[in-house]
């Protein structure tokens, strides 16, 4: 075999020395940082050691809610009764009996209206909460009160922008000026409420909260197949995500901690569509009962108690009322606490 | 001995390189103007499936104007459903002007060639090398003529590799949700810190869901990148040599009045033009009319002004019209399409006797046998169900003759009562379009009654009040139906602890029963729900009913 001739024109590129030292020198630092980061103990600053397990679990970040009632008016009721005229005239008696809209709702504030949009359902099937009340509702907020913004918002059971579209609710509330908030991925957040039996960590649709300074509830009243009826308590469900399902188990204390989840500056219980059977969810209008009454109030377990014996025309209350009311959440002898303006 | 010796022949210099305005004033730009508008179409009709924005949109034109879709149903069915006859626009396009549908419109083949720009430089003889035609492009013409025979008896199966359907479906079950998830991230942080980012959400194809999922997204994701990434191996693979769309229109091609014409008396043979040659078309040599794409790079490129788009003075010598496949290829295809179909349809699943209980289908839905003769698994009806009920099938419920095709998964959601859209957007009928009355068997359907999806069961060994003595009834509280076909018997009993609690006991009336799901969607016991719903009583096929009768009061 013949014997290779070294190739004599060929010139090398030998690595320098100071080239060799700087590889080696980043290769010592990566490796003391990664040695540092992996075996420094837990409280050393920029330590990732993590001995338990427990410290690369999410910490859910819990948040708590304001209260947004405001001082009753001297002589106001607790429970205004709108029964006579059209619906605007109602309203406007009932809430007048309650203080009247511009005691609660002052210049630029950020008002939340959650109605009842549970369900995909048209409004004459009184499962969900009547559009035109809630127009009304939001003109004398944005006319009368000169309020800066209102958001509309509700997580409902079905799809939410279906429920929105076929109730009523969205086109009521862009015709009126408000915003609507639908519920995304990023709607939801730990609420704690201090009291709570059940719910006192929950995820809660903060995402409409922001900045928010008047909260007002508009529900409809309804028979419901578990608590016996669904009015403006009940109606903060919709506040909520997670597992709602579970709620069932022990439906008359999940009430009771709504009334303490949420303090609403004001409650509307709409009268004009009353589901009388085959609640919540409904689905026959011949279900249906016009009693021609709006209310308006501070006191919602006052105004779930009336509404449960004079508009769904039944007795014994649901036991979730004298549980929000040995909660502090509101009192249901509605007697000489109501007001109607004829 | 004379020799005699051709005078030189004066050759003229070659044109000059357009530039300036001119240069910008080519066939090409316009055409990759085309390009970006039908790709921006489809987005828009994609993105405009959502419930609130899709009043009034044609989402599915593009399903629609798909000639393939439309001569694959019509040998399927022996009918032109709705909007299908609007496939002869593409048709006589490609009559005049050859298979521009593939590199005009195409969304699918605009994604390829954009890959291919962006991703796959190569130095320029390995570009020219690529672009050379190669016999294995008849593979296409064997797989439209073995999917054109199997839709012919009945099993339509062009959806796996039609193109159109290809980008609805990866859109629908892979880029839509990507995109929200991306948009919801963003939101977050930038709400996170501070600033209020509501006006994102309408870049969202689904805004204000919580999250939308789609069983089996990663294998349509895959397979789309597959298609995708072959583009790195050879430019616009899946357009060359699997496409069957392009295989039809490349058939229409050969009688196209326009085409790509070579003045052999300029040509130098310097083959530039396979520089972009998009359909590897040998516009160099005799072009082959059948492979061209008219993307008239060819034409940009040749430095001699030899090529040229026209339907004037076309030199018949210089162009193979035909599709390069013998008889005996095109015989053996269609004989594999025929012993595909018993393949498919003896795989048991589509039987009256085995089907499977997850087979539900959304509203509106042809009985099961005509079901396949019409869906081509383009999933716009997943795309625009708002609930996410709707899911691509998985091998389970009807083996691989209905992958992909829409099933009713109420563990994830439900079919809400007034919803129709996913009838509204079925471009091939296979979801007949109704009405919310015909869905609700109101007004004039109400003699047919409600559409029923199957029928709900009570899991006596799983249901809270039944088994364990605690109350529930989510079920009967979410049941649409009046009156509620669920309902309960209502006892009071002594739980283990020896409290007293008031147990109310569902059962299904199944009479009532429309099979919508919320009772299953909505039960608390989530790994395997207490009520769920099977396909059986469903009305779209008697053979899959339940009852023989409905019962009724006797006194009434």
């Amino acid at each position: 075999m013949p014997k290779r001739k070294p190739n004599t024109d060929y010139r090398a590129t030998p690595v320098r020395r100071r080239e060799l030292l700087r590889t080696a020198a980043a290769a010592g630092v990566v490796a003391a940082g990664a040695g540092y980061a992996s075996f420094a103990p837990e409280h050393w600053p920029l330590s990732l050691r993590d001995d338990s397990g427990l410290r690369s679990m999410p910490q859910p970040s819990v948040f708590r809610l304001q209260d947004f009632r405001v001082a009753p008016k001297a002589g106001a009721a607790a429970v205004g009764l709108g029964r006579t005229g059209d619906d605007m005239t109602r309203l406007r008696k009932a809430i007048d009996a309650a203080g009247g809209i511009t005691h609660y709702i002052k210049p630029n504030d950020v008002v939340l209206i959650k109605p009842n949009v549970a369900f995909d359902r048209s409004p004459i099937i009184g499962a969900t909460s009547n559009p035109e009340i809630l127009e009304h509702l939001i003109q004398l907020i944005l006319v009368d009160c000169r309020a800066a913004e209102v958001r509309v918002a509700d997580n409902p059971i079905e799809s939410p922008a279906d429920c929105f579209e076929k109730s009523g609710i969205r086109l009521a509330s862009e015709r009126a000026g408000a915003r609507i908030y639908l519920p995304d991925g990023n709607a939801f957040e730990n609420l704690n409420t201090p009291g709570a039996t059940l719910i006192e960590s929950w995820p809660f649709f903060k995402r409409p909260f922001q900045g928010v300074d008047k909260v007002i509830g508009i529900a409809p009243v309804k028979d419901h197949n578990l608590c016996h009826a669904s009015m403006s308590i009940k109606n903060w469900y919709g506040l909520l995500g997670g597992r709602r399902n579970q709620f069932h188990q022990d439906i008359h204390e999940i009430i009771a901690d709504l009334s303490m989840m949420i303090k609403p500056t004001l409650s509307i219980l709409d009268g004009t569509h009353v589901l009388m059977e085959n609640g919540p969810t409904g689905g026959d209008p011949s279900n249906v009962k016009n009693a021609g009454v709006i209310m308006a109030g501070t006191d919602a377990v006052a105004m779930d108690a009336w509404a449960y014996e004079h508009l769904l025309e039944r007795s014994g209350l649901p036991e979730y009322l004298a549980r929000a009311q040995s909660r502090g959440s509101g009192d249901v002898n509605y007697k000489d606490r109501i007001r109607e303006i004829v | 001995m004379n020799v005699i010796v051709q005078p030189p022949q004066p050759k003229t210099p070659p044109p000059p390189r357009p530039t300036g305005l001119n240069r910008l004033l080519r066939l090409t730009t316009v055409r990759v103007l085309s390009q970006i508008v039908f790709m921006a179409l489809f987005i828009f009709f994609c993105w405009a499936s959502w419930t609130s924005r899709i009043e009034g949109f044609p989402v599915s034109m593009m399903l629609e104007i798909d000639p393939l879709v439309t001569l694959a149903t019509v040998l399927a069915t022996g009918y032109v459903y709705k909007f299908l006859g609007w496939a002869l626009v593409i048709v006589i396009i490609t009559i005049i002007f050859g298979r521009v549908f593939c590199n005009w419109a195409c969304p699918f083949g605009t994604l390829h060639q954009f890959t291919g720009w962006l991703f796959n430089v190569k130095t320029n003889s390995t570009r020219i090398r690529s672009n050379r035609y190669e016999g294995a492009q008849y593979l296409k013409y064997g797989i439209l003529i073995v999917f054109l025979v199997m839709s012919s008896m009945g099993a339509l199966q062009i959806g796996l590799l039609d193109p159109i359907v290809i980008m609805y479906r990866a859109v629908t079950t892979v880029i839509a949700p990507a995109t929200d998830m991306a948009i919801g991230e963003a939101t977050r942080a930038l709400e996170g810190a501070g600033v209020e980012a509501t006006f994102l959400d309408v870049l969202k194809f689904a805004p204000g869901v919580e999250r939308r999922v789609f069983v089996g997204s990663f294998w349509v994701g895959s397979l789309f990148m597959l298609f995708v990434s072959l583009n790195l191996w050879k430019p616009r693979f899946f357009c060359r040599f699997l496409c069957p769309l392009g295989a039809m229109l490349g058939s229409i091609a050969r009688f196209s009045l326009f085409r790509i014409n070579r003045d052999v008396n300029k040509c130098t043979d310097c083959n530039l033009c396979l520089m972009r040659c998009e359909g590897a078309a040998d516009p160099q040599s005799q072009v082959r009319t059948a492979e061209c794409f008219s993307c008239m790079n060819c034409i940009d490129d040749c430095p001699e002004d030899a090529l040229s788009f026209s339907l004037l003075k076309l030199d018949r010598a210089q162009a193979k019209l035909a599709p390069d496949v013998s008889r005996r290829r095109l015989v053996f295809s269609a004989l594999a399409g025929v012993f595909a179909f018993p393949m498919l349809r003896n795989n048991g699943l589509a039987t009256d006797e085995n089907f499977s209980p997850a087979m539900i289908r959304p509203p509106g839905s042809v009985a099961e046998e005509e079901f396949l003769e019409r869906c081509i698994k383009c999933d716009q009806c997943i795309n625009a169900c708002p609930t996410n009920v709707l899911q691509p099938a998985t091998l389970e419920e009807g083996g691989i003759e209905a992958l992909w095709t829409p099933v009713m998964n109420f563990r994830i959601s439900h079919c809400q009562l007034k919803c129709t859209l996913c009838s509204e957007v079925c471009p091939t009928g296979a979801i007949r379009e109704i009405s919310a009355e015909e869905k609700l068997g109101v007004g004039e359907h109400q003699e047919q009654g409600p559409v029923v999806l199957g029928t709900a069961f009570i899991d006596t060994t799983r249901c809270l009040p039944w088994a364990n003595k605690i109350p529930c009834v989510v079920c009967e509280e979410v049941c649409p139906v009046a009156p509620k076909a669920i309902q309960t018997y209502d006892e009071e009993a002594k739980d283990v602890f020896g409290n007293t609690v008031v147990l109310n006991k569902p059962f299904i009336v199944p009479e009532l029963c429309i099979g919508c799901g919320i009772c299953e969607a909505e039960c608390p016991v989530l790994d395997q729900r207490a009520v769920y719903v099977t396909a059986v009583g469903e009305s779209r096929s008697k053979d899959r009913s339940l009852l023989l009768q409905k019962r009724k009061s006797e006194s009434a």
